[in-house]
């Protein structure tokens, strides 16, 4: 098996599609607020999708595998988040215009061309992710470029669109979606395939996540950017890797497909010197084994195992289990003994490809889905029985499924299918990605032929002046603000994060505003407020005139700066109001009257529990009984060299 | 199709239509467009809405996705190639097996069975048994098919020839042995095509359906073929032989109801479950497996029955829909105008205001047949309750009971096409040909839920809406 490679040699090629939510107050078709989740529900809708003819009067292969999975799709409603635009019971509102608005500004920060006129189209998704059955989507801005590594990062185009469903659950044939985020604006950034290794594809990643941050108008958090990552090798298939959440995942998930893709086009190989030149070329039987199984020691092959597995997964009958009786199925794979194990991914061969088929098409999914001759789990003699009731010679390669008798057959078809895929290469699909860098079938990749006009919506002449309008406010790219942080002294990781997380609008914010030290600013919203943020603090609700405030305050009274943790804490717990009441109230940044008097003789008597006789432990243990009295209101460096007049210097602020 | 023909530059204007023939470009003119900022649009150039502004160019772009150029920023546009689409709906012979039922679907419009052209979105009616049976093969398995469209109209321009050339195709139908008979229609009126079919075509033999949808079929999501299965298999194996309107029960995916052609109204703009039955329940519930009759008598399925086609009708008849301040006049004009009946949906139990009451009184006397329903829509018209009522049957306005002022329309415009003796008149308006009017409101004949109440809330979450 190939592991480690050489990514020009195999002509690797990959690109982005990074969705990117707007910051905006309602959805993009209704006025359901956006970004409101929820985890509770007041009402549920079942519904199916049926796929649609094509222009040319074909079905897109997508959307028929979809239907072919026969799924039951339950959406779980919230009437806080979801009204009956959700549902598919009201046509869609005009286009947000606050939205579209976000997507110019975007698509100008990523230096596109804006489009002259919207025009909203349908993207079909049979998954159940939309309940119209289609995403409207509409291209807002094209040719772009981002600076890249000294070179450029082409912009193909840039949609706005609005966001699908959240997966709750998803067990045999029901799958459940919550609504919540349906009908969220995003954007959908697609980038050329101009990335040539796996790290290139994680820094673009950050780069157009950056770029898009840089302007305060996007989601952040948990769910908000999500990227799907386009690869393929010399000879080989544009591959989606979808709904990639974290940039870090990228160079393995990209490492994986290309050696999966080097590997596929190996096994294309071999099936051709067997003879297997062409889909047709791929022959397969298959029947019912169940009785010759019906003792085995394999639990799933029994009808008892079945029983339990959809017991203990509250499956009922034809509704999220199949149609038909528990049927055992075994696959005659005519001269393809050995195809099986053939490596894809790292550590995995082709039987995963076929699982993943499997179990997605059609809803067969007790773990392992499909076993092989190559890795069989019974007696050899169960397999023996089972090769010789498929009459299988020995070139021959047998596999077995098991499940309710109509996804059985749906099943060995597909089976059928992937490797008549295999005789030509690798299959152009969309594949779920996994923290450990190995992907599973997802759908086959659609094409243009689930894209038609949305005869709902009418076309948006974006007009040149709501474009200028736009530029003239545009916020400063990253690149720019990255090189004026760093001349400030700040390191690259803080900086990127505060144009990640947003921190950097604040920082330049109160640099501006409250005349605050950009150095000192940057790395208090970029490193020390992440500790107060991970306590469980509110910080990223604290309000700009908050902010303003306190910054105001600090540069007046540098003291206070010493009960910045507190003063923070008390802003995040009474968002809104003026941390001027804090520090008055706690008579902050003001002398105490004869504190010198007092300090001294507190520090006569005191000693600490078990002296150690060395003067840093008295000094700590001074500098704490009187601190709380003092901090906000006393340098700490001062009231050290009260205490101690030979520390001067030697203690660093505290 | 032909348009493009006769057009090469279909929908466009003014200053489009100049840039696109400057460049010696057509619809449907594979090109390649350079705009001022050196963007390059590839795709092919589409038909434009003529309700849509000249001053931009279509296109499809080789995503799928559509685009418009604004003919200002057009640098230059040169033509690869021409891909004219001539769409059709890809037809497969429909199976017979003579075992099953033999269903006739008239067409009418409406979006039942439709395709889009996928690139101008341009809605195809699907419609021979061939087509059909492309788009829902299901059928197959309940039904020898045959289709006829009659008309290809909107439902809101049905209208009373329409209502008769209907009534005479159903007897077509009937006599030429089918099983049942489907009417595709637009929902919009589909409840008073249901309500004027129950008094033009009387003592069916076989069940009369008529299906429509409300989510149109070239979505993935569409109610269309749902509808469409449920109504052929009661047309095939229901036993209801009434004019009857199958439509989706809830929103979920889950059943049908079999609602009585007069007592039926479309009660939200775009939701599945649109249409009700009011003041009474349902006939039926029909899924893929079966029907469950609810209660209500009906008219059984009999081969041997003979049907009564009375297409009889007076068109000069109106609604008037009452509102406070309503101006005496209005009534006036309508007498001058030569209306012959007036429907008049009243406020509560059945009222309008004392002012209006010499005009009323003037056009009956001119002649003019005026009832009485009721706004609420739910519920009677009782006038005797209030003084004000009593004073307008004194005037000689008849009130209809729980009859809904649709169904009372329709069955105004018949009556007329019979007499225009008023004692006549009223008596045949108040004695009812299919429940227009019932004795009795059975007390879960009006059950309008309302959320946010705690045990509501609690039913609903607990079922598929």
């Amino acid at each position: 098996m190939q592991q480690s490679i050489d990514y020009t040699e195999i002509g690797l090629i990959a690109g982005l599609e990074v969705h990117q939510q707007l910051l905006t107050k309602t959805k993009l078709f209704c006025r359901c607020p956006s970004g409101l989740y929820t985890t509770e529900h007041d009402g549920t809708v079942l519904r199916h999708m049926r796929p649609t003819l094509s222009e040319l009067g074909e079905y897109d292969g997508t959307a028929l595998m979809e239907f072919k999975t026969k799924k039951n799709i339950i959406y779980l409603l919230h009437e806080s988040n979801t009204c009956t635009y959700e549902t598919d019971d009201t046509p869609p509102f005009l286009i947000n215009q606050e939205a579209v608005d976000v997507a110019i500004e975007q698509c100008l920060m990523l230096g596109c061309d804006i489009v002259d006129e919207l025009h909203i189209a349908r993207k079909q998704y049979l998954d159940g992710s939309i309940p119209t059955g289609f995403q409207r989507t509409a291209i807002v801005g094209v040719n772009g470029r981002l600076p890249f590594r000294g070179r450029e990062l082409s912009i193909t185009q840039v949609s706005v669109e609005e966001d699908s469903c959240r997966e709750v659950s998803d067990n045999g044939h029901l799958i459940v979606w919550r609504t919540d985020r349906l009908g969220v604006p995003l954007i959908e950034t697609v980038t050329g395939p101009d990335l040539r290794t796996p790290d290139e594809v994680e820094e673009a990643i950050l780069l157009v996540g950056r770029v898009c941050r840089s302007t305060g108008h996007v989601r952040v958090g948990l769910g908000a950017s999500r990227q799907d990552v386009n690869v393929s090798v010399r000879g080989g298939t544009r591959v989606e890797i979808k709904g990639v959440p974290k940039a870090g995942w990228a160079p393995a998930l990209v490492h994986g497909e290309a050696i999966r893709q080097v590997n596929l086009l190996q096994l294309r190989d071999e099936l051709h010197q067997r003879g297997i030149k062409s889909p047709e070329a791929i022959t397969i039987d298959h029947r019912d084994v169940t009785r010759i199984l019906a003792s085995s020691e394999i639990d799933f092959f029994r009808l008892e195992g079945w029983d339990r597995f959809n017991e203990s997964h509250d499956r009922r009958e034809g509704f999220e289990s199949g149609k038909g009786p528990f049927s055992v199925r075994a696959v005659r794979l005519k001269s393809l003994r050995g195809t099986l194990e053939h490596p894809t991914q790292p550590d995995l061969t082709f039987a995963h490809e076929l699982q993943g088929r499997v179990r997605v098409i059609s809803g067969l999914d007790q773990p392992p889905i499909m076993v092989h001759d190559g890795s069989w789990p019974g007696a050899a003699a169960e397999l023996k029985a089972l090769r010789s009731a498929l009459h299988c010679e020995a070139e021959d390669a047998l596999a077995v499924i098991w499940g309710a008798e109509e996804d059985t057959l749906t099943a060995a078809e597909e089976i059928r299918l992937r490797f008549a895929d295999a005789t030509l290469g690798v299959p152009a699909e969309t594949r779920q990605p996994f923290a450990d860098g190995h992907t599973n079938f997802e759908r086959i990749l659609p094409g243009p032929d689930r894209m038609y006009p949305d005869t709902d919506s009418p076309p948006l002449a974006l007009g040149r002046d709501r474009v200028a309008a736009l530029q003239e406010k545009l916020a400063e790219p990253p690149w720019e603000r990255e090189e004026r942080y760093s001349a400030a002294g700040l390191p690259r990781n803080t900086i990127h994060f505060l144009i990640r997380r947003g921190g950097a609008r604040l920082v330049d914010l109160v640099v501006n505003e409250a005349g605050a030290d950009l150095r000192s600013t940057g790395f208090f919203f970029g490193e020390r407020l992440k500790g107060l943020r991970r306590a469980g603090l509110q910080v990223d609700d604290i309000t700009d005139e908050q902010w303003l405030s306190w910054f105001r305050l600090m540069s007046s009274q540098p003291v206070l700066a010493e009960i910045l943790d507190e003063v923070v804490a008390w802003m995040a717990r009474h968002l809104g109001n003026d941390p001027n009441a804090f520090v008055e109230g706690g008579l902050y940044g003001s002398e105490p009257k004869d504190w010198r008097q007092h300090l001294r003789k507190i520090a006569i008597g005191a000693q600490p529990k078990n002296p150690d006789g060395s003067q840093s432990q008295r000094l700590a243990f001074l500098m704490g009984l009187v601190m709380p009295n003092l901090r906000g209101r006393i340098p700490a460096q001062e009231v050290l060299l009260e205490i101690d007049p030979g520390a001067n210097g030697k203690r660093d602020g505290q | 199709m032909n348009e493009t023909v006769k057009d090469p530059l279909k929908g466009y204007r003014g200053a489009a239509r100049a840039k696109l023939a400057e460049w010696k470009v057509r619809v449907w003119s594979d090109v390649r467009c350079t705009n001022s900022a050196g963007s390059i649009f590839e795709g092919v150039v589409l038909p434009r809405s003529e309700t849509f502004d000249d001053l931009h160019i279509v296109l499809k772009l080789r995503t799928g996705y559509n685009v418009g150029v604004h003919v200002d920023r057009v640098v230059s546009i040169e033509e690869l190639g021409y891909k004219e689409a001539f769409y059709k709906i890809p037809e497969q012979e429909f199976p017979k097996r003579p075992s099953l039922p033999k269903i006739t679907l008239l067409g009418t419009g409406g979006t039942i069975a439709s395709r889009l052209d996928y690139r101008t979105g341009a809605v195809i009616p699907a419609f021979t048994p061939g087509e059909l049976y492309g788009a829902v093969p299901e059928l197959a398995d309940l039904s020898n098919l045959t289709t006829r469209k009659i008309f290809g109209v909107f439902s809101e321009n049905m209208g009373w020839e329409q209502y008769v050339i209907l009534a005479e195709e159903i007897e077509r139908e009937i006599a030429a042995g089918a099983d049942g008979i489907v009417v595709g229609h637009g929902t919009d009126t589909m409840g008073h095509t249901a309500a004027i079919l129950n008094f033009m075509v009387q003592d069916s033999p076989v069940p009369i359906v008529i299906v429509g949808s409300q989510r149109s079929s070239d979505r993935p999501s569409s109610d269309a073929a749902l509808n469409l299965i449920h109504a052929v298999k009661t047309a095939g194996e229901g036993d209801i032989a009434e004019v009857q309107i199958c439509m989706f029960g809830p929103t979920s995916d889950r059943y049908g109801l079999l609602h009585r052609g007069t007592r039926c109204r479309k009660m939200h703009s775009s939701y599945r479950s649109t249409f009700r039955t009011i003041s009474d329940i349902p006939l039926a519930v029909v899924n893929r497996e079966g029907f469950r009759y609810l209660g209500p008598e009906y008219l059984p399925r009999d081969p041997n029955r003979r049907v009564k086609i009375d297409t009889a009708y007076d068109n000069r008849i109106t609604i008037l829909y009452y509102y406070p301040g309503m101006d005496p006049d209005l009534v006036d004009a309508l007498v001058e105008k030569g209306y012959h009946g007036i429907v008049i949906a009243g406020t509560g139990l059945g009222h309008v205001n004392t002012p209006l009451y010499p005009a009323l009184e003037r056009a009956i006397k001119a002649g003019v047949h005026i009832v009485m329903t009721v706004q609420t829509l739910w519920g009677y018209a009782q006038m005797y309750v209030y003084d004000t009522g009593r004073d307008l049957l004194d005037i000689g306005i008849v009130p209809l009971d729980n009859m809904l002022p649709e169904t009372a329309l329709m069955k105004l415009g018949w009556v007329l096409g019979h007499t225009h003796d008023h004692d006549q008149v009223m008596e045949m308006m108040r004695t009812p040909i299919n429940h227009e009017i019932t004795p009795r409101e059975p007390h879960n004949g009006y059950l309008i839920l309302q959320g946010g109440l705690p045990e509501v809330e609690a039913w609903v979450k607990g079922h598929w809406k």
